[in-house]
């Protein structure tokens, strides 16, 4: 696959070197994190570094960290493990989060969350709530006013939870700084492996943090918070791709250079494709863009054909035909929603995988257009 | 004795632990290695190469562990370990037919994840009765019968125990519960791989395996549900409806890849590798009996896996002991309670005095013991215990003839 233009990274990211080789060298070792024994206690070696690694990623203490099976599970456990009953849910969240229930805080046709409303909700009634909002969406890339939202919530007595998925690695991100008190984090998702995500919770080892209960019980691993054998090969791999991430944070910056190429380039081709959110703060690396007349279904497969991997959405939902929850709460009409696919880029992205794209996109829309005229008329 | 020099250190000791974990087989991670790297791809991605390759090995996987216990794919629902399977059969199942019936049975010996799962669901309104063992750690199918009321929802038996290595009843506790339309649920975290299981032939509804107990990695591990009839549960953990929405989350493909050729290589070497740790087994417990008296065995030695010894030696100290063998890993009862000092439960269970179960070991032997590993182990611990007990003078008085148990200590 190495003429392949894989342009999918925020489904899941080229694995960084040096998480491979720490993974490498963890699986061939033995060695439970529990056991007091020698090689029980260099595990719990490895696990304690990563720990500190994947802290230092967000500026959170490495207490804070709680190691689960990866960013579904995090916010699984931010949400359903947090004492509070009632939560106000951004319109735009992952599934792991939405699915859990809440009421709905809309967002504007940016896909921001209307600040406005939250505090509406949050003055009329004072049930102690959980605010939950993403730091940056996985379709759109459109980055929140996470400080906004916590400034508001904390005036309110509510809790913050941001799942951090897809900015992590991505761009700066300071679970103290934005205030926070819950955070979840995907290690496949920064160039570590899948199986691997952690739950930060600044302050819950002093027990200053925000109140959480475990969904498993036995075993008291993750001081009880997530029980269980570690996965210490997928930790080891987060750790190193958490300081690898860190380390190349300017370089990813760069990745909007790519990305400002790509959405020039199709709008060169045709005037009339738009760009989601194109006027807000979203991440370097992601666009959601629209062929006009073109269904997503058809561009996806299209562009595998071509060498060049994308999506239509995200891709937990990819494979149902349907309009992407997060372009209907911005309120994009259908028919334009239909059209839209998701390219992301990430580390390992070169100016030739623009290239490849562009080229791509160049032939199938010139194929369709070419077919739209020549239709005979019905 | 031996004359060649031991290669084994307390920072390099020789690994007698496999209850805990088990070293992935290099045949596994030469498996698993191509997709923590060139081959990354999203299982979930459904729009390319990379997702559908990633989403095809997960499928081969999935099938493999079907085939060692006799599943079909479809029953096979990815987790990230035992602890999660066994939580989301007690939990899930319990929960979503909480309404019609609310009692489990279980027994006192299982792993913590499922006594503690359990006395949660005492909790949420369920009553659960904790069958005893007998003194050979094994459930009287008797005391299980009485225990089943039209109210029990299910039992929860483990297969083997990770202590003492026993192997409970299970076909026949599979028979019992199919008979009354319970379901039955086993933790099989320390027999997939190492006993044949059959989940048709042994009426098995709900079975947890783990990965990194099978020569496979950390992190991954299986919850079988039957299909026929149906077994139902709720999620714990939601979102984009993987596992056909009984578990959410991205597939790890690398290790859905790792326990698949775990399955497999254990499928295929399972009769002849019982028969070598047999051996070696007897080979330990034989070399420790020439050597030391008081020394007890825990567990029933008939009904249990090959791979396990857990022996008490009495009138030593059990801290000295663990000390004394810092060059061989071992533990004094499971890995998730050994950072404790009490005394395991499971042995307690079985009847076993606090000072003895205070001084057990647990030896695990595996794939990769050797005859020479377990030749140095016996010679280390009988030289060790033999030290231990010069220096005791509960020893000495023992072997003058007199009773422990009859002194009365003064107070200070």
């Amino acid at each position: 696959m190495n003429d392949y233009a894989y342009l999918d990274h925020n489904a899941t990211t080229t694995p960084r070197p040096e998480a491979v080789l720490a993974m490498t060298s963890v699986l061939t070792g033995v060695g439970n994190p529990s056991s007091v024994h020698g090689p029980g206690r260099a595990a719990r070696k490895i696990l304690e570094k990563a720990r500190a690694d994947v802290a230092v990623l967000v500026n959170a203490e490495p207490g804070d960290v709680i190691f689960t099976s990866g960013g579904t599970e995090a916010n699984n456990l931010a949400l359903t493990g947090c004492d509070r009953e009632r939560r106000l849910i951004s319109a735009v969240e992952h599934p792991s989060v939405l699915n859990g229930g809440g009421d709905i805080i809309p967002v504007d046709q940016n896909g921001t969350i209307d600040i406005d409303r939250l505090e509406e909700r949050l003055l009329a009634d004072n049930t102690p709530a959980l605010v939950s909002v993403m730091l940056a969406n996985n379709e759109t890339g459109v980055i929140e006013p996470v400080e906004d939202v916590v400034a508001i919530a904390h005036r309110h007595g509510a809790l913050v939870h941001c799942d951090a998925i897809q900015a992590a690695g991505k761009i700066t991100v300071d679970a103290i700084a934005l205030g926070v008190d819950m955070m979840s984090l995907s290690a496949h998702k920064i160039g570590g492996p899948s199986g691997s995500g952690a739950l930060i919770v600044p302050g819950i080892s002093t027990g200053a943090g925000a109140t959480l209960s475990g969904l498993l019980f036995g075993g008291g691993q993750e001081r009880g918070y997530r029980v269980g054998t570690e996965n210490l090969t997928g930790i080891a791999g987060f750790g190193a791709a958490a300081v690898a991430a860190l380390a190349s944070l300017e370089g990813f910056a760069r990745l909007a250079t790519l990305r400002d190429a790509i959405e020039q380039g199709v709008k060169d081709i045709e005037p009339q494709a738009k760009v989601m959110a194109a006027d807000v703060k979203r991440l370097p690396n992601t666009s959601c863009l629209t062929m006009p007349g073109v269904d997503s279904e058809t561009q996806v497969m299209a562009f595998d054909l071509a060498g060049v991997g994308i999506s239509a959405g995200s891709a937990c939902s990819s494979g149902k035909v349907k309009v992407s929850s997060v372009l209907k709460a911005m309120k994009v009409p259908d028919d334009v929603a239909v059209s839209a696919v998701r390219v992301s880029l990430g580390w390992s992205s070169t100016p030739e995988d623009v290239t490849a794209f562009l080229a791509a996109w160049n032939i199938l829309h010139g194929r369709r257009t070419k077919q739209k005229f020549s239709a005979p008329a019905a | 004795m031996s004359t060649t020099k031991s290669h084994w250190s307390k920072d390099k000791p020789l690994y007698l632990d496999y209850q805990a974990t088990t070293p992935t087989d290099p045949r596994v991670v030469e498996k698993m290695l191509p997709f923590f790297s060139e081959r990354f791809g999203n299982p979930h991605s459904r729009t390319h190469h990379y997702g559908w390759d990633a989403e095809d090995v997960v499928e081969e996987a999935r099938a493999k562990i079907a085939s060692l216990i006799g599943a079909s794919p479809k029953e096979i629902i990815f987790t990230s370990g035992a602890t999660e399977s066994n939580n989301l059969a007690l939990q899930g199942v319990g929960r979503f037919y909480k309404d019609r019936k609310n009692h489990i049975i279980t027994c006192v010996t299982e792993h913590k994840c499922v006594l503690d799962t359990c006395r949660h669901l005492e909790q949420e309104g369920f009553d659960v009765t904790y069958l005893p063992v007998q003194e050979n750690g094994l459930i009287e199918l008797g005391k299980l019968a009485e225990a089943m009321t039209d109210k029990t929802l299910m039992v929860s038996i483990m297969a083997v125990n990770n202590e003492i290595g026993v192997i409970q009843p299970i076909k026949e506790i599979g028979a019992m519960c199919r008979e009354r339309g319970i379901f039955f649920h086993t933790d099989a975290a320390q027999a997939a791989g190492k006993i044949p299981i059959d989940v048709d032939d042994m009426n098995i509804d709900l079975m947890s395996i783990s990965g990194h107990k099978l020569y496979g990695p950390m992190g991954i591990g299986v919850l079988y549900v039957r299909r026929r009839p149906r077994v139902r549960l709720v999620a714990m953990i939601n979102g984009g409806g993987q596992e056909r929405g009984m578990r959410s989350g991205t597939l790890p493909t690398p290790l859905c890849v790792g326990i698949g050729e775990a399955c497999a290589i254990a499928q295929k070497e399972m009769g002849a590798e019982a028969e070598r740790l047999k051996m070696l087994r007897d080979r330990f417990h034989a070399g420790i009996d020439a050597r030391l008296s008081e020394v007890y065995l825990n567990g029933d030695l008939e009904h249990r896996i090959p791979g396990n010894l857990n022996l008490s030696f009495a009138y030593v100290e059990g801290e000295g002991l663990m000390m004394g063998v810092n060059d061989l890993a071992v533990s004094s009862g499971s890995a998730c309670t050994s950072a404790s000092l009490e005394p395991s439960y499971v042995l307690r269970a079985l009847g076993v005095e606090e000072e003895l179960a205070h001084t057990s070991l647990r030896i695990g032997l595996g794939r990769f013991t050797t005859e020479e590993e377990v030749d140095y182990a016996v010679e280390k611990i009988a030289t060790e215990v033999t030290r231990l007990r010069e220096m005791s003078p509960l020893w000495d008085m023992a072997q003058e003839g007199i009773d422990i148990k009859s002194i009365e200590w003064a107070d200070h």
